[in-house]
């Protein structure tokens, strides 16, 4: 009855790849291992870019480590979608052109930063310290995607890893720098999270009205700039 | 244009959502169930996806400030048009002054009103979609309020609804269920051969509650606890509405028309695109149970109903004209 789980080798001994049907429109192609690899992305990115080009595929969006291929069911059907991605995959392609780099000019702690203060009394060290922490490294954007705008980090410094809340806070606003987990981002508009808030950045992330809604693109870097820290 | 004189915080301009803005994070949004709203306009000769009103709160009255054609489809909300009781899934023309009026219904969750026209709501990334979560879409990303005019599009020139209005009879509607418990047809998903047969058994073999945690981007649903024999932990990936996901906890959330674009919970599948308006009409404490078909089956039921569809268009041509 299930129609997935077959594994492909990629050329010289790269990452195998599981790929799985994801309803009637669109399958999942996971090499993804244990924990997420920036030069396993490069090869999602590449993958992404080669299916976007066939006529019958709707929408690549790539994940961490996995990426989502919608096709057009009346024009392909779904394992002749695999196959394609399959193949795609063991040409080992990578894309290695860095995006741009943004800065997000960021207050961290106080009253828009509440959990920074918890995050340092984790660490034994100052909330400014913390901030330096997570604003030294330049980021990595792998995905776009949960909600619009949103953007999944890679590069978080593993001391500041704070595993999600067991329940959502109901409203982080837009513009909140929170990390969840290994990851670290920002929010693009005021929703529920369950990430932790460490601080606010003025850098608006989606616009429904701009051409680009969405200001970053896989590729792309993120720097955090110390504005203030707060408490 | 149309006066509201009363709607709740959960009626909204639906059409039938976007696709292909996965990459800035915006999923498809649209109407709960695309298949009464798409009824909804064929009986008003509109375009299928033409923007209505999408109903979830109860009395939803509309004042008509010049004559116009609707349609009132989806959940069974009692409707009239000033004292005069409308049947369900009817289309009917309204003169000026009038008023409609759709009460609580019984069964069912959202109801549709379709204008000849459609909606004439600005188009934002390809649709009019309101997507609540994201605050776009319809009007300024908001549900429509007392007080607001909406103003409707040109209506396509031909023939008019005749006097008594026209409407469709259960038996004409495409995959309807008859009596009998709701059964969502799903194709599983990457983490299903993780849940082990007795598990999987368990999710099979039951009936499903609808919880009181409903909304346009996911349905909670209880019963007993689902344990993966080989749990794992999965990054961020790319999930579409129908998708089930069996969380930590054991039980079921199905990502509906709000869904978001990623998500990490391990999915049992994908509950196919013609039987999701039937979990979406499904109120709280109503059963329903999953049965896996292949991907192949699934894209014939799909055609079945398109071909429904089709037939009845047709059908109302030939009443019209």
């Amino acid at each position: 009855m299930t129609q997935h789980a077959d594994e492909d080798g990629g050329r010289g001994g790269a990452s195998q790849m599981k790929v799985s049907l994801l309803g009637q429109d669109a399958i999942l192609c996971d090499p993804s291992g244990a924990q997420f690899d920036d030069l396993l992305q490069r090869r999602i990115w590449a993958l992404s870019r080669s299916l976007d080009i066939l006529p019958w595929v709707v929408e690549t969006a790539p994940g961490m480590n996995n990426l989502m291929v919608v096709f057009d069911a009346e024009q392909i059907a779904a394992g002749a979608v695999m196959d394609a991605a399959r193949a795609a995959w063991a040409s080992g392609e990578s894309l290695t052109e860095p995006g741009r780099l943004i800065r997000a000019p960021t207050v961290y702690g106080g009253d828009g930063g509440e959990d920074l203060a918890e995050l340092a009394a984790r660490l034994a060290v100052s909330p400014a310290e913390v901030a330096q922490r997570h604003a030294a490294p330049t980021y990595s954007v792998a995905a776009v995607g949960a909600m619009p705008g949103f953007v999944y980090l890679s590069g978080l410094v593993p001391e500041l890893a704070w595993p999600r809340l067991a329940s959502p806070r109901p409203r982080a606003v837009a513009g909140s720098v929170i990390i969840g987990g290994a990851q670290t981002g920002i929010m693009p508009i005021t929703a529920p999270t369950g990430w932790h808030i460490i601080g606010a950045t003025s850098l608006r992330l989606f616009d429904a009205a701009a051409a680009e809604p969405a200001l970053l693109r896989p590729g792309d870097r993120v720097r955090f700039e110390i504005v203030e820290v707060r408490g | 244009m149309i006066e509201v004189l009363q709607s709740g915080p959960l009626n909204t301009v639906q059409d039938l959502g976007r696709s292909g803005r996965l990459r800035w994070g915006v999923g498809r949004s649209g109407a709960m169930d695309p298949l009464a709203l798409r009824l909804a306009n064929l009986l008003l000769g509109n375009r299928s996806g033409e923007a209505g009103l999408e109903a979830a709160i109860f009395p939803l009255r509309l004042r008509f400030d010049a004559e116009c054609a609707f349609a009132v489809t989806g959940a069974a909300a009692p409707a009239r048009l000033d004292d005069t009781p409308l049947p369900p899934d009817w289309a009917a023309l309204a003169r000026p002054g009038q008023v409609l009026t759709l009460e609580a219904p019984r069964r069912g969750v959202f109801a549709y009103v379709a204008f000849a026209g459609g909606l004439d709501a600005p188009i934002v990334m390809g649709a009019r979609a309101t997507d609540l979560k994201g605050g776009f879409g319809g009007w300024d990303g908001k549900p429509v309020v007392a007080g607001q005019r909406l103003a409707l599009g040109p209506a396509t020139p031909g023939p008019p609804i005749p006097d008594h209005g026209v409407g469709l009879s259960p038996s004409a509607i495409p995959g309807r269920h008859g009596a009998g418990p709701t059964v969502l047809r799903f194709i599983a998903a990457a983490e299903w051969d993780d849940l082990g047969d007795e598990a999987a058994g368990v999710f099979l073999g039951s009936a499903w509650t609808v919880t009181r945690e409903i909304n346009r981007s996911g349905y909670r649903l209880s019963g007993p606890e689902i344990r993966f024999e080989r749990p794992r932990e999965l990054l961020s990936h790319g999930i579409v509405p129908g998708v089930i996901q069996i969380p930590l906890g054991g039980q079921p959330i199905v990502q509906m028309a709000e869904a978001n674009t990623c998500g990490g919970y391990p999915k049992a599948g994908v509950i196919i695109d013609v039987d999701l308006p039937l979990l979406a009409q499904s109120r709280p404490g109503q059963e329903v149970r999953f049965q896996p078909i292949s991907w192949d089956e699934a894209l014939a039921a799909r055609h079945d109903v398109e071909g429904q569809l089709r037939r009845l268009a047709a059908d109302l041509e030939l009443m019209r004209g």
